[in-house]
């Protein structure tokens, strides 16, 4: 009796099933569906893009992170916040307590004062966290402490996007098929910007980073558009996931123990069965 | 119950004597994972996998129980008191890696302990007790997993209990109110978010309990084995310990080896980018995915597009979701044949098979966005699913000619010769 239910309800849930699927197949071959200007022309993060922290052996480079941080403060910071870093955490990149106590006295924080009450805006200190970034206009541009984290493709793709504006005019995919003339009404509104690295094309956000020398460096690295792009990623890595470096120190001990203890346990086993089996 | 040749608790020291008259657990644990519970001595490394659920487990409620010191279910401040617990927590970044893996090793660790089921027909006579509650348990581990992926409030997060607690709106005319009651309002919300951290703090606890319900269950006619023959004498089983504890141990130093290389060295693999991304209800991602393990199920659920007869399509995607793991409570009834294991059951060893990729199929077109070809395929995964568990099984046990069976696991272990087995003892 159970049986014949049981093949009752499984024909049902086929028959519901493959019915389903004859009408998307009819469909699917009567009307495919229409190829998306996204789907002809999104481009996947630069897949050559390396830095000191990839792979299990990888650390932070801090002369970068500093780089990286210089951008962010002199360019991303007018607009994206970085709400999760405290200002004291910049002591892991390399600063000491008195960098730290300058980098925070040039921001401006908002703090309640314990005795009035009153909300106001005075200097930073090591203890406060980036102050959140009021931007009047289309909505807030994204927060920036865990971007790397919160994109497919973490830093290459803050990298790719950094670098990747194009002129939509005659801008052409691998395939050679030209943008505008294979989707003439995919044409990028007023007001935002074309990069093929952004999910649907166009960005609100304008080109960040516009020419060689845009920050001056204080190591004296030559400060490309590449370079700038290539150290604000690597600072992201590190707002993203300051435990990185740690992580990957902790987990070789932990390894090698549990490598070792492997070793030990299986000679145990083989010990204990030998004449079990026969062997 | 137990095999009359179980070695017997026999305490030398004075104290313990005492202790065992007064409260026999030293006693318990002997005949439990001792010396005094006899274990068939063929067992494979697919028997390890119970062990190594049973320490997921744990592995999951103490890293939790921890996480829960720091962690602040309320909508307004739930993802970044995450993220205090990644940055200003001593070694929090480690707890919550280890529990957000657990969660998939846990995962991977009863899907291979189940399709080891399914394969070897450890759910058959007189051991349907312990694949019932074992089915339970998948189920409210289920429960428990979809909740905690809602606790740090990500975008997948809202999203992902959004679309799972939507599925109760499909029930014919009080699905509605009872979505509204589930939720506490018309939306994952505040309220959502409090039940939901309560019911994940308890459900462990209530996974424990059926989990001593497994085990005793297991305890009563002792572990299957890959032949399938039932233990017949003495020499066809060793004593648990130390022969099983010691192959444990090492199943246990191997699992915990790839599971740490997980936590310290692709923590985030597992994941999704936008769960790190404040939840939105506002913003819709572009696709909603849940969990790696929920993909199989996801697939079942996406692959009903259409109304059929008076159902509508959303109710039957539903159905099908629930039916898809509630089929296999009555597996032990479907598969009638006569022998368990795989081994001995050409026929039905090629549709296990094809099973076993039916399963990685839908599980891939469950993570892929919903558009073709991924729904023809999945509908196709999908179809021959029920298939297998409600057609196909039930046919191929009542006709399938199982091979020879070898007449006890002393002989399958040590050839038939008789000398040989007498010498080995």
């Amino acid at each position: 009796m159970v049986r014949i239910i049981s093949i009752a309800v499984g024909a049902f849930f086929a028959a519901a099933v493959l019915f389903a699927f004859g009408l998307g197949a009819y469909s699917f071959v009567t009307e495919p569906p229409a190829q998306t200007v996204e789907k002809a022309f999104h481009l996947h993060p630069k897949e050559d893009f390396h830095l000191a922290s990839d792979g299990a052996f990888g650390t932070f480079d801090r002369q970068q992170l500093q780089r990286g941080f210089q951008v962010y403060s002199e360019v991303c910071s007018n607009c994206h916040a970085l709400k999760y870093v405290a200002f004291r955490d910049l002591k892991e990149i390399g600063y000491n307590d008195d960098e730290v106590k300058a980098i925070a006295a040039k921001v401006q924080v908002p703090h309640y004062n314990p005795v009035t009450g009153e909300l106001k805006t005075t200097a930073g200190m090591p203890t406060d966290h980036f102050p959140p970034v009021v931007y009047g206009g289309r909505g807030s541009p994204p927060d920036l402490s865990l971007i790397t984290k919160a994109r497919h493709g973490g830093a290459a793709y803050v990298y790719s996007l950094l670098t990747g504006y194009a002129d939509q005019v005659g801008y052409k995919n691998e395939k050679g098929e030209e943008l505008l003339k294979k989707f003439p009404e995919a044409k990028t509104p007023d007001g935002l910007h074309f990069n093929p690295y952004f999910a649907n094309l166009n960005i609100a956000m304008p080109p960040p980073l516009t020419g060689d020398g845009q920050v001056s460096y204080k190591d004296g690295t030559k400060a490309t558009v590449d370079q700038m792009a290539t150290d604000v990623a690597a600072f992201l890595v590190w707002t993203a996931e300051p435990s990185l470096e740690k992580r990957h120190q902790t987990g070789w001990p932990v390894l090698a123990f549990l490598l070792f203890a492997s070793v030990l346990a299986y000679m145990c086993y083989r010990n204990i069965w030998a004449e079990k089996k026969g062997h | 119950m137990s095999f009359p040749w179980a070695q017997e608790y026999a305490p030398a020291h004075p104290f313990m004597k005492w202790v065992d008259e007064k409260l026999p657990l030293p006693r318990f644990v002997y005949n439990a994972v001792g010396a005094g519970y006899p274990v068939p001595r063929n067992l494979n490394y697919f028997w390890n996998f119970g062990i190594l659920a049973g320490v997921c487990l744990m592995l999951q409620i103490v890293t939790g129980i921890v996480l829960a010191m720091h962690y602040a279910s309320n909508a307004d401040i739930a993802f970044s008191s995450t993220e205090h617990i990644m940055r200003d927590v001593n070694w929090g970044w480690m707890l919550r890696y280890a529990h957000a893996n657990g969660a998939s090793a846990f995962f991977v660790v009863v899907y291979i302990h189940i399709f080891r089921g399914f394969f070897y027909g450890s759910y058959k006579a007189p051991r349907e007790m312990i694949w019932l509650l074992g089915v339970v348990i998948f189920l409210l581990m289920m429960a428990t997993a979809f909740m905690g992926y809602v606790l740090p409030w990500g975008q997948m997060s809202f999203w992902g209990a959004s679309v799972i607690t939507n599925l109760f709106s499909a029930i014919p005319l009080v699905g509605d109110a009872v979505h509204t009651w589930l939720l506490g309002g018309f939306a994952p919300d505040n309220a959502a978010l409090n039940r939901f951290f309560s019911l994940h703090f308890l459900l462990p606890f209530v996974i424990l309990g059926v989990v001593i319900l497994h085990i005793w269950a297991l305890h009563i006619p002792g572990s299957s084995n890959p032949t399938g023959v039932e233990v017949k004498s003495e020499s066809d089983t060793v004593p648990f310990h130390p022969y099983y504890t010691a192959k444990d141990g090492f199943g246990l130093a191997v699992f915990l080896l790839l599971y740490t290389a997980v936590l310290f060295f692709a923590p985030n693999a597992l994941g999704h980018p936008d769960n790190y991304i404040p939840a939105n209800p506002m913003q819709t991602p572009a696709h909603i995915v849940p969990e790696w393990y929920f993909w199989p199920f996801y697939a079942i659920l996406r692959a009903f597009t259409q109304n059929f007869l008076f159902f509508p399509a959303k109710l039957l995607g539903v159905l099908a979701m629930f039916s898809a793991i509630l089929v296999w409570f009555f597996l032990p009834w479907l598969d009638n044949s006569p022998v368990r294991s795989g081994h001995f059951r050409p026929t039905f060893r090629k549709f296990y098979y094809l099973l076993v990729v039916d399963m990685l199929v839908l599980g891939y077109c469950g993570g892929s966005p919903a558009e073709e070809p991924y729904v023809m395929v999945s509908q196709i995964a999908t179809a021959y699913y029920f298939l297998h568990f409600l057609v196909i099984l039930p046919i191929v046990s009542m006709v399938e000619t199982p091979a020879p069976l070898p007449f006890s696991i002393t002989e399958a272990v040590l050839g038939a010769d008789e000398s040989a087995a007498l010498a080995a003892e």
